[in-house]
This record gives structure tokens, sequence and C-alpha cells, in this order.
């Protein structure tokens, strides 16, 4: 079978394997899957509400999922996103409290700054442990994690809150660190929804992340290490430098979350504003198949089960939202066993289709 | 004095109490990772454990009219809750190879929706399960929990290192080729393995929701999967210095409070919370980095065995 084939394949065998279960599960608890699903994909179809909600959804999980898929392609497993964009989003909250004043000429770039440098920095941690000191970047990403949201907690409660507000949030960023919504471009498409720019940034981070990885000297270097690392030491490649950049990359990839968050939607860190964006990033690199390409259609899908989770809370008795989470695990576990299925299309004679 | 007797008395009751999940959890990921296999799922398998003890335990108190019964009956089917997520989770990394980290994830993310999504469908509620009484809830008592951990641990050390099985559940987990070569089947070792870190994480979770607790509420273990997780690490993979970094995290936690008011910032501000949350995770990197003593993994961890043909 062609490469591109299987990598068309697999996924949306996953996906559809995926919904059959939830139907079942669904089934069982007494609903209609047919009825949970229309509400659960066609609310997102709707103009203007559900594209756009769909569409900033699916910013941040491109972010992460560009994220995960830089390490990957340098062997790491990045579960630190999540603590990644934490660091980053208060950073860029931090620099537009601080600079408050200043133009938006100078405030974006210097907000832009923060979300990158701080994302960078909070993963290169793990980069600098795994590569000088042999721990595992699973477990030190994990430990990060928490650490990360205790950390920018304690500035937001402590030290950003605006005194009496009873929610744990900063105060306000400066008029300058605003970006646009789309809505100030688009006739008809009103600026109350929060598709910002962040999310034509998420696009060209995935042109810029496949120039990257695919014609550069630092990202065949970063692939060469993914692929073979004990060949890559003896091609003269610094296999220690390629894992900190790949995990300073992959964290500032992460940092730009803050980017859609602070600037685009809040104009201020609010505690806890993360759905689970990192870990969902995960399944959008695995779904993705740890390509650009892939990446968006992923973060579209799984935009898509998010924006219509609310409906499905809204509108049916027994099934919640949850049921979007459940989703979400069961796609992840069938793209990791990506064997059960070849084992399973063996079973059923489709000998062929197992290359 | 006896002011001071009285608050160490509180101070161990609640330690014990709080190190309770961690200890339970964090042995089986012990039992899982020697045979290397990764677990990261913990935190998902405690989520099942404690959901569905709490669901069991009001069922079989509600409807089946078991009284004082009910607890047993809840802790019980908690792990085997525990036990049914190791299964899924152990044919997709032992039998299909898959990578053990992605699928640990996926569980995970899986556990956090499932309770939800049952807890609507069963209790039309989003995401807990109707409170249970007092008296129908595991003992309360911690110099019993204290003996049975003490019991437990006991075994799984005689286990894991006196028994033909505790052999060859480390050789599975250090070298399984030579494992193999040896006539020991890896397969069959990891999915002991696994299963047995199932139940034990399944136990931790039931613990929470009908021991510490009276009902399972919404991601009700808050992460301790992964604290047993870092005190498995901390523990090197050892079941008595695992115990001992349970203890240490429990007692963290049991004394937060009092630590606030005992360690002041040079401007006099108290310390705050969050920092005393971070010492199980900063203890983790520091000890795998090797900046305290070295903590080194089982020599095969996370990497899916192949048989040569």
């Amino acid at each position: 079978m062609p490469k591109l084939a299987r990598d068309l394949l697999f996924p949306l065998i996953a996906v559809v394997a995926a919904f059959i279960v939830g139907g079942i599960l669904i089934l069982l608890v007494g609903d209609n899957p047919i009825v949970a699903y229309r509400l659960l994909l066609g609310s997102a179809l709707s103009w203007p509400d559900g594209i756009g909600y769909t569409l900033f959804h699916a910013t941040p999980l491109i972010f992460t999922g560009l994220a995960v898929l830089v390490g990957f392609r340098c062997g790491l497993f990045n579960i630190g996103a999540e603590g990644q964009l934490y660091i980053a989003a208060f950073a860029t909250a931090w620099v537009g409290i601080t600079f408050a004043s200043r133009s938006a000429w100078i405030l974006v770039p210097l907000c832009f700054l923060g979300a990158i440098l701080a994302g960078a920095l909070w993963g290169a941690i793990p980069g600098v442990l795994k590569a000088y000191f042999g721990s595992h970047e699973v477990i030190n990403t994990i430990m990060l994690n928490f650490i990360a949201v205790a950390l920018v907690s304690y500035f937001t409660q402590y030290h950003y809150r605006v005194p009496g507000d009873p929610i744990l949030q900063s105060a306000f960023v400066g008029e300058g660190a605003h970006i646009a919504r789309l809505g100030k471009f688009i006739p008809g498409f009103p600026e109350r929804i929060p598709l910002n720019l962040a999310f034509l940034l998420a696009l060209l981070c995935c042109l810029l992340v496949y120039l990257f990885l695919w014609r550069t000297k630092w990202g065949y270097e970063i692939r060469a290490t993914g692929s073979n690392p004990t060949a890559a030491e003896y091609g003269g490649i610094s296999v220690r430098k390629q894992i900190v950049l790949a995990m300073a990359v992959s964290g500032a990839l992460a940092g730009m979350v803050g980017i859609n968050e602070v600037m685009g939607y809040r104009y201020r860190y609010y505690d806890g504003f993360s759905d689970n964006y990192g870990f969902t990033g995960i399944a959008v690199a695995l779904l993705g198949r740890n390509h650009p390409v892939g990446v968006i259609l992923a973060a579209l899908l799984f935009a898509v089960l998010q924006h219509g989770g609310i409906y499905v809370d809204g509108f049916s008795e027994h099934i919640t939202k949850d049921i979007v989470q459940v989703l979400q695990g069961i796609i992840i576990l069938f793209v990791a066993a990506e064997a059960f299925f070849k084992w399973s299309l063996g079973r059923f004679g489709f000998r062929r289709l197992k290359a | 004095m006896s002011d001071f007797l009285t608050f160490l008395l509180i101070v161990i009751e609640s330690t014990i109490r709080l190190a309770t999940p961690l200890i339970l959890a964090a042995l089986g990921g012990l039992f899982s990772e020697r045979s290397g296999v990764i677990n990261i799922a913990l935190e998902g398998k405690m989520l099942a454990g404690a959901f569905t003890a709490a669901g069991v335990t009001y069922a079989a108190d509600v409807s089946f009219g078991m009284g004082s019964a009910s607890p047993w009956v809840g802790l019980l089917a908690g792990m085997l809750a525990g036990l049914f997520i190791a299964a899924i989770y152990a044919i997709t990394c032992i039998k299909f190879k898959a990578d053990q980290v992605v699928s640990g994830a996926a569980i995970n993310i899986l556990m956090f929706g499932i309770p939800g999504f049952l807890s609507g469908a069963l209790f039309l509620s989003s995401g807990s399960t109707p409170q249970l009484p007092k008296d129908h809830l595991l003992p309360q008592s911690p110099w019993i929990i204290a003996v049975a951990i003490g019991v437990l641990v006991a075994a799984i050390w005689y286990v894991v290192y006196k028994t033909p099985f505790g052999l060859r559940l480390r050789s599975v987990g250090e070298k399984p080729e030579a494992a193999d070569a040896a006539g020991v089947s890896v397969s069959k070792m990891r999915y002991w393995g696994v299963l047995l870190a199932g139940v034990l994480a399944g136990m931790g979770g039931a613990y929470l929701s009908i021991g510490q607790s009276s009902l399972f509420t919404r991601n009700m273990t808050a992460g301790r999967g992964f604290i047993a997780l870092a005190a498995l690490i901390f523990g090197k993979w050892r079941p008595v210095q695992t115990l001992l970094a349970c203890l240490l995290f429990g007692f963290t936690e049991a004394v937060s409070n009092q630590l606030q008011d005992l360690i002041k910032f040079p401007s006099g501000e108290k310390l705050p919370v969050q920092f005393i949350h971070m010492v199980p995770y900063v203890l983790t990197i520091v000890v795998l980095a090797g900046f305290i003593g070295s903590s080194r993994p089982p020599r095969a961890l996370g990497i899916p065995y192949q048989k040569e043909k």
C-alpha cells in the first residue's frame, strides 16, 4: 500500500472505530447515538458561530499538536506542553501588564517574545535534564506540568491579581497588547467570536515547522537524532544539542497558545484556562501522523468535538460533554495500537493491506 | 507537652490516611515498571477504582440492602475496575506493542471522561456519585490501615525479592532477551505486572472515594496517580523506599498548613501552599537527574519486547 494512502487510512479507521465504540457506549446508557452525534458534529457547521468557535478551539490545538510533533520527530515525548503553555501564557500577560503603556508596535512583538521565550525555556529544562543527566523526559515533563501550574497560580494569587477580585486572574494587559479578532476583517462575522489573528499564526507555524524540519540543516539533524541517535552521533551530529533544541522549539510552539489566550481572547491571564490543550496536543500529533498537515486536520476534528460537547451537554439528558473526552481517549488508544488494525485486517482476509 | 503529643498524633494519623492511596498505587506501579512496562496510567486506574467503588457501594447499600458489607463489595469492584482498565492497557502495550507512554496517556484521557459520562447516565449528576452513609465506609482507624499497609508492603517485598515469580518479573524488566532464553515468558510476566498494578491502583482509588471520602467527585484523584509515580521513582523502584517516599509526600500534605506558618519568606510573607504542593515533583526531578543519590529505572523499561524469530 502506498505511504500516503496508509497515512490517511489508519487515522480514518481509528476515528471511525472510536465513534463506533462511543456509539455503543451511548446506546448502553440508553440514548440515541445518531442524535448525540448529530449534535456533537453538526453544531460545528453553522455560520458564523459554529465555524468561528471551531476554528478558535482549533488554534491552541494546532500549537500544541505541533509542539508534540517536533518532540516526536527528535524521538522525544513532550507531555509537558500543558505546563509550557501555562508558563508562557502567564509570561505574555506579565509583559502586557508590565509594559502596558507602550504602543502596539512595541508591545505586540514584546508579548510574542515573552510567550515564545518562556515556553522555550520551560521546554528546554527537560531537554537539558535528558541530554546532560540522562533522566527520562516523560517523567520530567509530567512533574514540570504540576510545578508550572503551581507556580503561575502562586504568582497570580499573590502578585498579579487585582485586589479584591474573587476570581484567580491577573489584571488586564495594556490595549497595545491586543491582537485583532477576525471579525474585524470578515464581513458578517461578529467580533464577539474570539477567533483572532493567532489562528493565522498557527497556520503559519505549520508551514514554518515543515520548512524547519524538512528543509533546514537543524531540522535534518533533529530528525536524524529521532530516527537513530547512535547513527546520528557517529555522523557528527551532537545528539545532546539536538535534544535541547527540539525541546526548546517544542516549548516555544506550545507557548504560543498564550498569544491566542491572552492577546486575542481574554486580554489577561486567567488561572486554569487550558482545557487540557497540552494533552489533546498528543492526540492531535498522533492522529495527524506527526505531519503539519495532519496536525491541522486532527486539530479541526478535536475542535469540532470540543465545540459540539457544549451542545450535547445542553440538549441531551443522559449524555454529558464527557463523551468528548471518552472519544478522544479511544481514538488515541486505537492510533497507538495500529498493530491491532493490521492484525484484524489480516484476520478478515485483507492481507494486501497489511504492509 | 501533651499539646505537642496530641498534635503529633494528629499529624501521624493524617499522614497515614493521605499516604495510603499513594502507597497502593505506587506499589502497583512497582510491579508494572519492574516488569518493564511504564505506568503513567496509574492516575486513570485510580479514577476507575474510585468511581466504581463509590458507585457499587451505593448500589449495594441502597438497591441490595447489603448494609455494612457494601463498602467491601465496593472495594472489590474498585479493584476489578482497575484490573479491567489494566487489561486494556496490557493488551495494547504487550500484545499489540503500542507505545507505552501513548497508551498510558490515552487511558488517562479516557478515564478522565468515563466517570462523568457514566454518572450522567446512572445518577443524572455531572461527575459525582451520591453521598454514602458515614457508617458504610471502609475502616476509618488509621491504625488498622497502617497494619494492613505494613502487611501488604512486607508481602510485596517478599514476592519481589524472595520468590521465583519476583525474580522472573525483575528479569524481564532488566534483560528480557536473557529471561526469554532461560525459558521465562516475557509477555506473561509483563501481563502479571500490569494487571497487579491495575488491582492495586484500583484499590488505592477505592480508598480515596469510600475510605477517605464518602462519594466520588469529578477528577477526585487530582494528580495522585502522578504523585504515586513520583514516589516510585523517588523510592528507586524498591518497595520499602517507595513506601517511605509515599509517607514523606503524605506527611508534607498533612502538615502543609503548619509548614505555612513555620516557614516564612524574608519579607514576612507566609510560605504559599503552592510551593508545598511542588515538593514531590521537585524532589523527583532532582533524584532522577542524580543530584541526590541516583535513581536508575529498570533497564528494559518502556521497550516492547520483540521475540526473535
